[in-house]
């Protein structure tokens, strides 16, 4: 069984990636400077050209990327192919309403596909697997990420898509499904489905899963494991790279590797914007030394996380990025979507006529997020019957799902309820103790 | 004719209704009648109070949204049958209620009912025309 689905890059020495990170960056630099204006005129304020780019010791001198660059340059600003050229968009819910879009071309879904094949292999995948992929199909990377790189492996690919566990389940133990890839708390509802359906893991032939798209905990780790009778793998990614396959965990479980031939990581002062030294905790930085249509350059992900190039045991010399232990922006991830308070407030004022008092509490009950928005009543809103009372509700329910993606439970709260600190309402209680 | 009702609405928690009967009575609001309608997660109190105007500017005041709705008082004789009777009034025009409840009489012999409809002068004048009694503000707290 191949340990690994591309050993040369994989395993290739610390040397032999530096020069291979080199002579990428410096073309990837160039094909933007060309291509993209919007960031062309960044580097020309910062007084940076190609010629400043010699190497990736060279890096700190680009310009950083946002995700407001991504909303002020929507849709077609970070666009470096022509429209022709590209074959692909995938999206992901942004800040107040506006969408983040990334283009692909046929090489770059190639080569985000190649990744999610090395997080497979990982996992122990082989062209004997079945894999069951239940990561939401469309416009979310999960469902085409992994089952383009199932398809590479060779694994006789399911694609689900998420949601009907009972019949995730039937069709796990009736095709024999060995490989499952979702997100951490849609495994661990399967494995309580599986469970309340009167089976356990002897009735499935399941013996590995990549989970990813959200924050979990180790413990919820050894509870997927034992409730599924697998080994659970952790992968990392996002749109605005690629997808799911930006980094993935090895047998070692001990962080995730990133596949460094196509993305550079920095880890920055998110404060400052210095580049820290290895071993220091920060935001992560990605840049896309492949890509084609949408390549993002040093790209601030907000997630805040520590990198290592201690050896691992599996043999693999990428370097491995610990899980993200924070955010340096109030983005949630509330069933693997993304939530920014922001867009809550923008669904009560402009969509919902409702009170902009409101708080977000997120839980976790048996292994799934719950969300709720606490609304304060204001006399406009009110009224003296139940039903009209409850058809508020129902509006903003109906107006966040359409806004978020995901369903909230909606809770009317007495006026001035909601703690103020300051004068400033206490937006979000997260009680999931993630990290 | 009809009597104005003022809703209150509550969280469904501990304390609420100890709170506001609390502001209420320190407010010298004299109630006469109430009713509380509960859902899992919020309630809506109902109360004829004898100074509905000073009764929504305290609670206002005190932080709660509260509102003053019309609602139709019907006296009728205290006999089984009679509860039938006024509804059946109702039904026959065409009048839906919304929720309704009833309160203590001060006069032997009678009871009343506060109706929400969705049509309180239709409710009111079909139910003068078959005989019922339609009470005021004034007739409420008249002889207290």
């Amino acid at each position: 069984m191949p340990k690994y689905w591309n050993e040369k890059i994989e395993c290739m020495s610390r040397q032999e990636m530096i020069s291979l990170q080199n002579e990428r960056l410096v073309a990837q630099v160039k094909h933007v400077w060309d291509n993209v204006p919007y960031y062309r005129k960044k580097m020309e304020e910062k007084g940076v050209t190609p010629d400043d780019i010699k190497s990736i010791d060279d890096l700190h001198k680009l310009p950083f990327l946002s995700k407001a660059d991504l909303r002020d340059a929507y849709p077609y600003g970070l666009l470096a192919k022509p429209l022709a050229d590209c074959v692909r968009i995938q999206s992901t819910s942004g800040t107040t309403g506006k969408r983040v879009v990334a283009f692909y071309t046929q090489h770059d879904i190639d080569l985000w596909e190649d990744c999610c094949a090395r997080a497979i292999v990982a996992a122990g995948g082989t062209n004997e697997d079945v894999c069951q992929v239940c990561y939401g199909y469309g416009l979310f990377t999960g469902g085409p990420g992994l089952n383009g790189g199932s398809h590479k492996v060779g694994c006789l690919t399911l694609p689900m898509s998420s949601g009907n566990t009972e019949r995730q389940i039937q069709f796990m133990r009736d095709l024999g499904s060995t490989i499952l890839c979702c997100t951490p708390s849609y495994a661990a509802y399967i494995g309580e489905t599986l469970h309340k359906m009167g089976y356990g893991p002897d009735d499935i032939k399941l013996k590995a899963g990549i989970f990813g798209a959200e924050p979990w905990t180790e413990e919820m780790r050894r509870e997927i494991e034992r409730l599924l009778g697998i080994k659970a793998y952790d992968i990392y990614g996002l749109t605005e790279t690629s997808g799911p396959g930006v980094s993935f965990e090895c047998e070692e479980q001990t962080g995730m590797h990133i596949n460094e031939d196509h993305f550079i990581a920095e880890i920055i002062d998110p404060d400052t914007g210095e580049v820290l030294p290895e071993g220091s905790k920060g935001e992560l930085v990605f840049t896309s030394i492949t890509k084609e249509a949408f390549p993002l350059l040093r790209y601030r992900t907000r997630d805040i996380c520590v990198l290592t190039r201690e050896k691992c045991s599996c043999g693999r010399t990428l370097v491995k990025m610990s899980k993200p232990m924070g955010r340096t922006d109030d983005m949630l991830i509330i069933r693997g979507v993304n939530v920014f308070p922001s867009q809550i407030e923008s669904v009560l004022l402009k969509m919902s006529n409702a009170s902009p008092n409101y708080q977000i509490v997120v839980d976790r009950v048996n292994n799934t997020d719950t969300f709720e928005i606490r609304v304060e009543m204001t006399d406009e809103m009110f009224s003296d019957t139940i039903k009209s009372v409850e058809a508020v509700e129902d509006k903003i329910s109906a107006d966040m799902l359409s806004m978020l993606g995901i369903k909230a439970k909606i809770r009317l709260v007495e006026p001035n309820s909601i703690p103020r600190s300051e004068g400033k309402a206490v937006r979000v209680i997260d009680k999931r103790k993630l990290v | 004719m009809s009597v104005k009702q003022i809703s209150i609405f509550m969280e469904n928690r501990p304390g609420r209704i100890s709170a506001v009967t609390k502001l209420l009575g320190e407010g010298g609001i004299d109630i006469r009648a109430m009713a509380l309608a509960d859902t899992t997660d919020f309630g809506i109190l109902r109360i004829i109070v004898d100074d509905e105007e000073k009764c929504v500017k305290l609670l206002s005041e005190a932080g709660y949204s509260a509102r003053a709705t019309a609602v139709v008082a019907v006296g009728f004789d205290d006999k089984p049958g009679a509860l039938a009777a006024v509804m059946q009034v109702l039904y026959e025009n065409n009048i839906s209620v919304e929720y309704m409840y009833s309160f203590i009489s001060k006069e032997a012999g009678k009871a009343y009912i506060m109706l929400r409809v969705d049509d309180n002068d239709a409710a009111a004048a079909a139910l003068e025309e078959k005989g019922f009694t339609l009470l005021n503000s004034g007739d409420l707290f008249g002889n207290k």
